[in-house]
């Protein structure tokens, strides 16, 4: 009985070896959830900030001081809040999880992961930017989706490969959007918010589940 | 047809087998990170490898980082063969006791 056991629990070992010594793989499935949630208070937020300045209901005074930037500016307050509470949120339940299952937060797997999500994020967040200067804002909701499609997939190498599969409701979200002009905040909650969450539920069903149970 | 007599005395140990699943997926891998993984003691990871190295398995490279030495260590080429000879000795172990 043990003369079977033993090779296959050195070959468990090994794999666990190499996955811990190559991917990062503690994002937890909560990270997910708390990203999209923190994404649906954004969207809630800047969808009334935009009806108020299309409708006309904000107060007198407020229409007074702003000259159209203003709303721009409000609504890349928003996405700047948004996108740091997200990633904190992300960060800690993610930082949890490693803490509980032992694994060092950053070493060279972390650092790869970094820098391959880092990479086409930064470079999106720069060509947005400029789109931003230029006056195309219809493509900005489309260029978050698309840009950050690319970095997941781009990420799944170096991390839990079923994050390929959000990057691909990303992309496709974001494509969608480029021929459905106008609805950017309603794609960009369903890709950030929406998608997010049901990433982060089927994470955490897969990975983490069995240990909440079982430690009962 | 007997799978055992595959199986490598070198990667016998839990800890060697550890090194060197990391060093398989890995170009290279520093001997902090080997300390943070195996989560062992720096004289008894440096033991084991150096008995990875004395059998030619892995090889080390010196350098720097800043002032403060850096010691990464990588696969040779017998050590890929050797332990996916292993890996497959294992697998054989299985399947013979099916």
């Amino acid at each position: 009985m043990s003369e079977q056991q033993q090779p296959l629990d050195d070959l468990q070992h090994i794999k666990r070896m190499m996955e811990r010594s190559s991917r990062f793989i503690s994002l937890s499935g909560f990270s997910g959830i708390a990203a999209g949630l923190c994404a649906l208070a954004g969207a809630f937020v800047a969808n009334k900030k935009i009806h108020c300045w299309v409708k006309g209901d904000c107060t007198m005074e407020a229409l007074i001081d702003m000259g159209g930037i203003v709303l721009l500016n409000d609504l890349l307050w928003i996405a700047t809040v948004t996108f740091i509470s997200a990633f904190i949120s992300a960060f800690f339940f993610t930082w949890l999880r490693s803490k509980k299952n032992n694994i060092p937060m950053w070493g060279s797997a972390t650092i790869r992961l970094f820098w391959n999500t880092a990479i086409p994020l930064m470079a999106g967040a720069i060509f947005l930017i400029r789109m931003i200067q230029l006056g195309e804002y219809e493509l900005v909701a489309p260029g978050c989706l698309i840009f950050y499609g690319l970095a997941l997939v781009n990420a799944s190498k170096y991390t839990l490969g079923e994050i390929r599969f959000l990057g691909y409701g990303q992309l496709t979200l974001g494509i969608m959007n480029l021929w459905s002009i106008g609805y950017g905040l309603w794609f960009w909650a369903m890709g950030f918010g929406i998608l997010h969450i049901i990433y982060g539920i089927m994470m955490w069903y897969k990975y983490e589940r069995q240990i909440s149970t079982s430690a009962k | 047809m007997n799978p055992i007599k595959d199986l490598n005395k070198i990667f016998d140990s839990r800890i060697r087998l550890g090194i060197m699943s990391a060093l398989m997926v890995n170009a290279e891998v520093s001997f902090n990170e080997l300390k943070e993984l195996l989560d062992i003691t720096d004289g008894n990871l440096a033991s084991h490898l150096k008995t990875l190295e004395e059998s030619d398995t892995i090889k080390v490279q010196k350098g720097f980082v800043g002032r403060k030495t850096n010691t990464t260590y990588s696969v040779t080429k017998a050590g890929d063969k050797a332990f996916k000879a292993h890996i497959a000795a294992l697998e054989e172990m299985i399947r013979s006791t099916k």
